[in-house]
């Protein structure tokens, strides 16, 4: 387990060619790790016919939700959270 | 349709023969021995029907596998989530535990998580709003909600949920104060979220069973509030 509780990361802005469940809008962007929320299967290579082990650490990163969308006017206080394999994370 | 029973009725198109004689397009009435329970399918309906036998013939399938899986989805509904919502309202023990260790007592509660998926329950408070979107696919809790609406699964859905939440709440009947945070859940691992939503005002007292009639489906998603009591 690499990351704890209020690092701030910022999320690989990679395209592997496999199956992976992080969306495009986060990609290179900043967040703040709020838990981590412990080892799973790996879904990208489950995706492939694989067995999804090892199993990998997944931490649930909080953004603002301004600064992920310039066109944001609702309220500054939103956030997103999502939860993110610890492979597409790397210190901010 | 005539007795399928073959298929159990699985593809049931809803076609229905006049009487019991089959007709052509054209309406003329025919025979097709042996063939009967496939007239009136569409293509794909057909399709479906042909791979399923396949799949039985070659062992893939148990023979009864596809009706077993239907049941279980018929037992998979809203109100399994709104029993264990309105326990948590009524008995904050509970809702401590199904808080802090969702899956056991979802378990201890009856029902069975689908594919075995962990099971996180966010609060909604007067301070935070949980929202939950599946912006890849349409990842949801069906063993405590159910098959999910067509709307969860809406590319429109699934793109303003992040964009406009409060806007899309306000559609399903939410005004947020201002100073409430909306928390945007993207759910899209091996975890499944149920929103225990606000507990309305006037309820004191009430009995598990009230309370779980005021539990509608879209509170537990978190785009809108339970429903007032006295408006049902």
């Amino acid at each position: 387990m690499t990351f704890s509780v209020g690092d701030r990361i910022t999320v690989k802005d990679e395209t592997p060619p496999n199956h992976h469940r992080t969306p495009w809008y986060i990609k290179g962007r900043q967040g703040v790790v709020v838990e981590y929320i412990g080892d799973w299967l790996n879904s990208e290579t489950r995706a492939h016919g694989g067995d999804g082990l090892p199993k990998l650490p997944m931490y649930r990163v909080e953004f603002d939700q301004s600064y992920l969308w310039p066109e944001y006017k609702e309220s500054a206080s939103d956030k997103l959270w999502i939860d993110l394999y610890e492979h597409w994370l790397i210190p901010a | 349709m005539s007795d399928n029973k073959d298929h159990g009725g699985f593809f049931d198109t809803g076609w229905r023969p006049s009487g019991d004689v089959h007709r052509d397009e054209d309406g003329r009435p025919h025979e097709h021995p042996g063939l009967q329970e496939d007239v009136g399918l569409g293509v794909r309906a057909s399709r479906a029907l042909a791979m399923h036998e396949l799949l039985v013939e070659k062992g893939v399938l148990g023979e009864n596998e596809v009706e077993e899986a239907i049941e279980a989805w018929s037992e998979r509904v809203p109100s399994n989530g709104a029993t264990l919502v309105a326990k948590a309202w009524a008995d904050p023990e509970f809702k401590k535990r199904l808080l802090e260790h969702p899956k056991e007592t979802v378990i201890e509660s009856g029902f069975v998580p689908e594919h075995n998926a962990d099971v996180i329950v966010l609060e909604n408070t007067e301070d935070v709003q949980h929202m939950v979107v599946c912006t890849l696919c349409s990842c949801y809790p069906t063993a405590l909600l159910g098959p999910p609406p067509d709307w969860y699964k809406s590319f429109s859905y699934r793109s303003r949920a992040v964009t406009e939440p409060r806007k899309v709440m306000s559609e399903f009947g939410l005004e947020l104060e201002e100073e409430t945070e909306v928390r945007v859940v993207d759910s899209n691992s091996e975890l499944r979220f149920l929103v225990i939503p606000r507990r309305p005002e006037g309820t004191e007292g009430w009995s598990v069973e009230q309370l779980a009639d005021l539990v509608n489906r879209n509170s537990m998603i978190g785009v809108a509030a339970a429903t007032e009591p006295g408006t049902d």
